[in-house]
């Protein structure tokens, strides 16, 4: 024992501060990450959604109609982005998640106005996301007071004073009771994937480099792409035993429903487990040391989270970051296992998101390719 | 005669540091070449070239008749390398590192080859040891079994034998020489001067350029180094005052006894008169080849300042 010496913690202290300038990248990250997740997250996260996009079907031509319409257009929560002409159309874009509302004023409406029968307006919601709607589904009740206020007028006075002039019946679809889980847990599986499968491989160059065995290696007649594969292919298994840990609990937990949607949901979870290795191993080309390849990793994954619909409602976000987060390949993913399970879409729902994905594939292992090194150079 | 090496002009740099120079190098087939010079040389960098792990930035040559620079991953398959540091995977064992060497080569009768290889390196015994619990003898055996599993036709060793026991050392020598008389042509680079003598023949490099190259005896003949050794009491505390004298190169004590070597014997035979007295006895001695060397080193360095 000799004590607590202050000049002995003052040179661990220097000998620490040194070596974290040595590594420039590590540097700059702890630097530089806090002011842009700030930034990024701090503007584009909003769990109240406005401008959620709605298809509208309208069977008659009336006043009355008009005047919902034009409600529906001026409030803040709704983007009349379809007037379609059949029940079929309508479904179509709820099950495809192209919009969040569907929105039918029926053919008898104006007339069960005008006779105090009953009148409904039929809002149907695609509730996979619960906190996505909850506000504009808030916002619908104060519509059958404000909507026709100047339209009754006369002999409809009376009666919009006693009581509002029609209903709003809300349908939520695919998640009635509004279950939080039924949304979060599909989404965990992509989360998840992500977190151990990038890691994983990010960190699977970087070792051999840093033990020295990549020199080896390199000696050996082996390809790049052969490495490439070799290396990727036993953590392909690993993720699908995830995945079907993860919907096993999900299922029997949590009783998420699960509609369908097989082929599409397998497609995409093979895509998106190579994908994502892939990724790791890029990243595992770019980074000097282990301890690089993990801070690339949690780069990407706190993105994949936060901008990817995982958390919060993707269509809460503006336009840039929406834009941003259609480049993060979880949101396509997430998009793909939601649709599949909660909703029961087909490849011809949700191709768009396939391709999506194998576009993520192909670019990643391009890139990898072109960053690996066949030499020491 | 066949050349296994043959390679002329290479030249490579990191940055602004011109790490090899001009460096042509000739081994004839079934010879063993030793490489030697001093620290940050170029001996590793050159050895990586040969093995097609760094691209040349200018030169040419062929190694087993191949082209380094385009036929480098042909080169791989027939050749053998043994890395400065140990670059097998700790974390497998013995025989599955030979397992892993032997597919990535494509070796047929994959059992019996890791079989014969950890019996003719005595590894049997250890097959199920995970390397990284090897001792430094034994990861140097491995790596050796693991180097020339797929029967190269040239092996290149950097520092095979850096911080290894004098036995494991006699061993590894003895199992090269016997790869030799098979036909293998191994270029070596070492420090110890031991090894240099077992060598067929020695090229020296020293910042980057082959200023050497010969058997060890051509080399030390070439120097027309002359040293006088010098015997008696404290002969050895001399070394301070007689190397700052002119004429002589260098003086240095080995044990008790006090090398003085120059290049100029009348120069150093004035230099050594006034110690020509009891209790000193000099003779002249054949240099030996770490005074070439560290000769070699001396003026090499003038050379590059």
């Amino acid at each position: 024992m000799n004590g607590f010496s202050a000049n002995r913690v003052l040179a661990v202290m220097i000998k620490e501060f040194k070596q974290l300038t040595r590594d420039r990248l590590t540097y700059a990250m702890m630097l530089a990450m806090p002011v842009v997740q700030l930034l990024l997250f701090g503007y584009a996260i909003n769990s109240e959604p406005r401008h959620l996009p709605t298809a509208l079907l309208v069977q008659e031509d009336t006043i009355f109609a008009r005047s919902i319409t034009s409600a529906l257009k001026n409030s803040a929560y709704f983007d009349l982005v379809a007037q379609v002409r059949t029940p079929a159309e309508l479904d179509d874009m709820v099950r495809r998640g192209e919009v969040q509302f569907a929105i039918t004023i029926p053919g008898d409406f104006t007339r069960r106005v005008a006779r105090g029968d009953k009148a409904q307006m039929l809002v149907e919601v695609d509730a996979t996301d619960p906190s996505a709607t909850g506000a504009a589904v808030a916002a619908l009740a104060a519509l059958p007071t404000q909507a026709l206020a100047h339209d009754m007028k006369g002999a409809l006075a009376p009666k919009a004073a006693a009581t509002p002039p029609f209903e709003v019946l809300v349908h939520r679809r695919y998640n009635p009771e509004a279950v939080t889980s039924y949304n979060i847990v599909p989404g965990l599986l992509g989360v998840i994937l992500s977190m151990t499968l990038v890691m994983m491989t990010a960190l699977s160059v970087t070792r051999e480099a840093e033990r020295g065995t990549m020199e080896s290696l390199l000696a050996t007649p082996v390809e790049p792409i052969e490495v490439m594969v070799g290396k990727l292919a036993p953590y392909v298994v690993v993720g699908l035993i995830q995945t079907a840990i993860i919907l096993l609990l999900a299922r029997f937990l949590f009783d998420v429903p699960m509609i369908g949607g097989w082929l599409g949901l397998s497609l995409g979870v093979s895509l998106f487990i190579i994908g994502s290795l892939a990724l790791g191993f890029l990243m595992s080309t770019v980074a000097k040391t282990q301890l690089q390849a993990m801070q690339m990793s949690v780069f990407y994954i706190l993105p994949s989270i936060l901008l990817s619909g995982f958390m919060f409602p993707f269509r809460g976000m503006p336009a840039w970051a929406q834009a941003l987060g259609e480049i993060v390949p979880v949101t396509h993913f997430l998009r793909v296992v939601r649709g599949a399970l909660l909703k029961g879409q087909g490849i011809e729902d949700m191709w768009r998101e396939l391709l999506a994905l194998v576009a993520f594939v192909c670019v990643v292992t391009a890139l990898a390719m072109a960053r690996y090194r066949r030499t020491l150079d | 005669m066949t050349l296994a090496i043959d390679v002329r002009g290479l030249n490579k740099s990191f940055g602004d540091k011109h790490v090899v120079q001009d460096v042509s190098l000739q081994v004839e087939e079934g010879k063993i070449c030793g490489f030697l010079g001093p620290n940050g040389s170029g001996k590793t960098t050159t050895l990586r070239m040969l093995c097609g792990l760094l691209t040349p930035d200018s030169g040419a040559g062929r190694c087993l008749g191949l082209d380094i620079i385009t036929q480098a991953s042909a080169i791989k398959r027939r050749a053998g390398y043994m890395t400065q540091k140990f670059s097998l995977y700790e974390d497998l064992t013995v025989e599955e590192n030979l397992q892993f060497s032997a597919r990535v080569h494509g070796l047929d009768r994959r059992r019996d080859r890791v079989d014969q290889a950890l019996e003719r390196l005595g590894l049997t015994e250890r097959r199920a040891q995970l390397a990284g619990s090897l001792s430094g003898g034994w990861k140097q055996r491995l790596a050796l079994a693991t180097a020339t599993l797929h029967e190269p036709r040239l092996l290149l060793l950097d520092e095979p034998t850096a911080g290894v026991d004098p036995k494991a050392r006699r061993t590894f020598w003895d199992e090269i020489h016997a790869l030799a008389a098979e036909g293998l042509t191994v270029l070596v680079s070492t420090h110890y001067m031991d090894e240099a003598e077992r060598c067929h023949e020695i090229a020296y490099i020293s910042y980057g350029q082959l200023i050497a190259r010969g058997t060890a005896q051509q080399v030390i003949a070439d120097t027309k180094l002359i040293t006088l050794n010098g015997e008696g009491p404290g002969a050895d505390r001399l070394s301070g005052e007689i190397g700052k004298l002119p004429g002589v190169d260098m003086a240095a004590p080995f044990g008790q006894s006090l090398h003085v070597s120059g290049t100029d014997r009348a120069a150093l035979e004035a230099a050594i008169a006034p110690y020509r007295r009891a209790p000193y006895r000099w003779t002249e001695i054949e240099p030996s080849l770490e005074d070439v060397f560290i000769r070699l080193m001396e003026t090499s360095q003038d050379n590059f300042q």
